[in-house]
């Protein structure tokens, strides 16, 4: 039992294309928008909704769950982070800072 | 010091509640053991999630019996011996593999979520299924999705499935009353899961007069020590 073949299967097994990883995003109540859980590994949609049913909504905290694949997730490269976000720093102005939000508007 | 066992006087009405109670205590236990050895996180949580709520019905249950008979839901849980457990035989066979397991989950959550859909002239029961049917429901789901996949997985998986079937199909006689609906509800997805339904044959029987399978001692053993050992004990 080397622990060069261990590792050998462990990473075979990490890499099984049978077991996707997916996205989990749960809405809580009704009015809010569904939020990024966690991720979850499974065959197929039913299966990935079922595990996030499983995973992340033991304490009553949703009302509606998205599974999305992790792979159709099309991400920023961290390395765009000067030209992506940046330029937003100067820009105080596009702050509602300057208002007084009523009680009675809520969530926004 | 060992607690000494209780013995109950069984009205049909008590029986009714333990055999209702003991089997969703007996399976909630089996479930309960994969814990810790699932095949991937997420089962391992399904599985403790169906444990649990498989448990909780016992508890209702143990409360109901416990009103007609006055032993708490602990005592009619830890203090009887295996004669006096009036679970359906099917319930105490050991997990098996993933696809004994799973295959056993549907079998009997088909049989439960139907018993708990069919309605109750007794009010207690009639309110504990208004809970129960909606945890059997999804451990129908749950269980069908798995014996499909692995029905119509791989050579391996796929035979697995079906030694499972095949091994469960004569303890499937004590889950149901009529077993015409049932039928009509296992059908279908063991035709999806590309299995063999198993010819009905002779059935085993038992359980619900306590004539049980060598398991239940061993099981019983294992979840009964602590409360025998140490009566009363807190944590």
């Amino acid at each position: 039992m080397g622990g060069k073949a261990n590792r050998r299967q462990t990473s075979r097994v990490m890499a099984d294309p049978a077991t996707r990883l997916w996205e989990v995003f749960i809405r809580a109540r009704n009015g809010l928008a569904h939020r990024h859980a966690g991720s979850v590994h499974a065959a197929d949609p039913e299966m990935a909704l079922q595990a996030a049913r499983d995973v992340y909504t033991r304490r009553g905290e949703g009302l509606s769950i998205w599974v999305v694949p992790s792979d159709a997730i099309v991400a920023s490269d961290p390395s765009d982070k000067e030209s992506l976000f940046e330029p937003t720093g100067s820009k105080i102005y596009r702050h509602p800072t300057f208002y007084e939000v009523p009680d009675e508007v809520g969530n926004m | 010091m060992a607690t000494t066992s209780i013995t109950l006087t069984e009205t049909p009405q008590v029986q009714s509640y333990l055999a209702l109670a003991d089997d969703a205590l007996v399976l909630g236990h089996r479930t309960s053991e994969w814990t810790g050895h699932a095949p991937l996180l997420e089962e391992e949580l399904a599985l403790a999630n169906i444990a649990l709520d498989l448990i909780g019905q016992a508890r209702m249950l143990y409360q109901a019996a416990g009103e007609l008979t006055g032993h708490s839901e602990d005592e009619l849980a830890y203090l009887r011996d295996p004669p006096a457990f009036r679970n359906a035989l099917i319930m105490e066979l050991p997990n098996g593999d993933f696809a004994f397991t799973m295959a056993r989950l549907l079998l009997v959550s088909v049989a439960s979520d139907q018993k708990w859909r069919s309605g109750f002239a007794d009010p207690v029961l009639t309110a504990i299924g208004e809970k129960a049917m909606k945890e059997t429901a999804y451990h129908v789901r749950h269980s069908a999705e798995w014996l499909i996949r692995l029905g119509d997985g791989t050579v391996e998986s796929h035979r697995r499935a079906q030694d499972a079937v095949d091994a469960l199909w004569p303890f499937t006689g004590e889950l149901t009353a009529s077993r015409e609906p049932w039928l009509r509800a296992v059908a279908p997805v063991l035709h999806r899961a590309t299995l063999q339904q198993p010819k009905d044959g002779w059935m085993q029987s038992g359980g619900r007069t306590g004539r049980h399978t060598e398991h239940l001692g061993h099981l019983l053993a294992e979840m009964q020590v602590l409360p025998r050992t140490y009566p009363g004990a807190i944590w």
